[in-house]
């Protein structure tokens, strides 16, 4: 069991942006981003760890990260 | 956290009361040159946190430095209740006249320290408080406002000691309870307190616990006693419960939980905290006849592993049907961070979290999401508007069956 009461999409478009795998890495207070060799990389076992401060969400470019909130019938922090 | 009776003799020393001439060693060799040093009939002690010395055998006396050393070999070797022992202390043998008692405990329902005195000494304080209450002054103090030595005479004369037994004790007993507040302690006991032939007394042994959250403000004096960081000298072996919740405590930096199971053998799991909230209801659960499985505390905002964590080891005690989630007002802890984890401890147990978790009571700081959560698992709960003690009764409602 991963992740059960969120999830964390990165869209494809931002997903290989070095510069935001970096920032992503730095602002998001539970490690849930990785910077993995210039890829954005959502570390699954700390997903529900998010305490939905929309840090990830303000530092993406405009549909970037969606940070879904799984028991709020899927509703969502988006930009 | 308890101290070592040579440390405790110390603090006695330290305070202005009179000890014997005694040593502290780690070695029957050392043993034989402080008795030699002390030049008469000495006992050997050994210095282990734990009582029922003199019954297992870590108690012995000797005539002569060569008997002390191999007094010393037998004791340092010998194991009491499982503690292996720190050393020995020898002590003169004294020629003791009469025995008292003397202490000062912490008195949780008077939330003041209290001076207690005996002029039967050598004997367990409960024994003669039971069997002879006319002999046990008691005096409660306070803790912020200075000692008066009329404190302590009161108390003593209380036990129908007089004259200059009286004037003699009065200084003893007062220093011992200004000691006990400088030092942070929890108890500080004398037993006994020995009058010699010439009058004079000395503390023959001394029994200290300090709080210990005190251990940041103690910190010349633990460093004078040799008492490291490391060295948390718990009363008790932990339980394997509390042991697992600890080590889940300090593998993540983010928020506070702890564990106590010692003692407690229900069927109602608890997490709780907050503000007192803790102890408010466990003790709301045990009036309203519900059997808790343990205690705990959480709080300081935990990581959703941290409250998982603790949930789990709370479900996975013998006999725990269901689980209690309370805590008064949390104002860092976040409501849904802990509702998730105690969530995700169900599910990861395969335990239904509606039907395991008997009431989930925390009002504060992001809990309409909590509730969303708690809502989309069918769990019972309640805001503020419901008291911990009601949602106590409901927990214990739910696991024991509506009162007859």
């Amino acid at each position: 069991m991963s992740h059960i009461f969120i999830d964390v999409e990165v869209s494809d478009d931002v997903r290989g942006d070095a510069g935001l795998a970096k920032k992503l890495e730095e602002v998001c207070p539970v490690d849930i981003f990785a910077d993995r060799d210039g890829s954005v990389e959502v570390v699954e076992k700390n997903v529900d760890e998010c305490i939905l401060c929309e840090m990830c969400v303000r530092t993406s470019p405009p549909g970037g990260v969606r940070v879904v909130k799984l028991y709020d019938d899927g509703a969502a922090l988006e930009r | 956290m308890r101290l070592y009776e040579y440390e405790s003799r110390k603090l006695v020393e330290d305070a202005g009361i009179p000890v014997t001439q005694y040593g502290f060693t780690q070695s029957a060799e050392e043993a034989a040159r402080i008795a030699e040093d002390i030049g008469g009939p000495v006992v050997i002690k050994s210095q282990v946190l734990t009582g029922g010395r003199m019954k297992a055998g870590g108690v012995k006396f000797a005539d002569s430095p060569t008997e002390a050393a191999e007094h010393a070999a037998a004791i340092l070797a010998l194991e009491i209740n499982g503690h292996q022992p720190r050393g020995v202390l020898v002590d003169p043998k004294a020629e003791v006249k009469q025995e008292f008692y003397a202490s000062v405990v912490w008195d949780g329902t008077a939330k003041r320290p209290m001076m207690l005195f005996s002029d039967m000494g050598g004997i367990d304080i409960e024994e003669v408080a039971e069997t002879h209450p006319d002999h046990v002054g008691r005096g409660h103090f306070s803790n912020l406002l200075p000692l008066s030595d009329f404190q302590a005479k009161q108390t003593i004369a209380a036990t129908g000691v007089t004259g200059r037994t009286l004037t003699r004790l009065t200084p003893i007993v007062a220093a011992l309870a200004r000691m006990f507040c400088e030092r942070d302690m929890t108890l500080a006991e004398i037993n006994p307190l020995a009058e010699l032939a010439d009058g004079s007394f000395v503390a023959l042994d001394a029994h200290m616990e300090m709080e210990d959250e005190a251990r940041p403000r103690q910190k010349s004096l633990l460093a004078k006693l040799d008492i490291t960081e490391d060295d948390q000298r718990g009363g008790y072996e932990p339980s394997p419960f509390e042991a697992a919740v600890k080590a889940i405590d300090a593998a993540d930096h983010r928020g506070v939980i702890q564990g106590r199971d010692t003692g407690f053998e229900g069927n109602l799991g608890l997490v709780i905290g907050a503000g007192g909230g803790s102890l408010t209801l466990t003790d709301a659960v045990r009036s309203h006849g519900g059997r808790p499985a343990n205690y705990s505390e959480i709080g300081g905002n935990p990581s959703v592993a941290k409250a998982c964590g603790l949930a789990k080891q709370v479900l996975g005690k013998k006999g725990v049907e269901k689980i209690a989630v309370m805590m008064s007002i949390v104002s860092n802890t976040r409501v849904d961070i802990v509702a998730r984890g105690v969530i995700k401890a169900c599910l990861e147990l395969d335990k239904d979290p509606g039907e395991t978790i008997a009431i989930f009571r925390i009002p504060g700081a992001w809990e309409e999401e909590g509730f969303k959560i708690l809502d989309s698992y069918g769990i019972e709960y309640c805001d503020r508007s419901v008291s911990m003690h009601e949602a106590a009764r409901r927990a214990v409602e739910k696991i024991q069956g509506a009162p007859a």
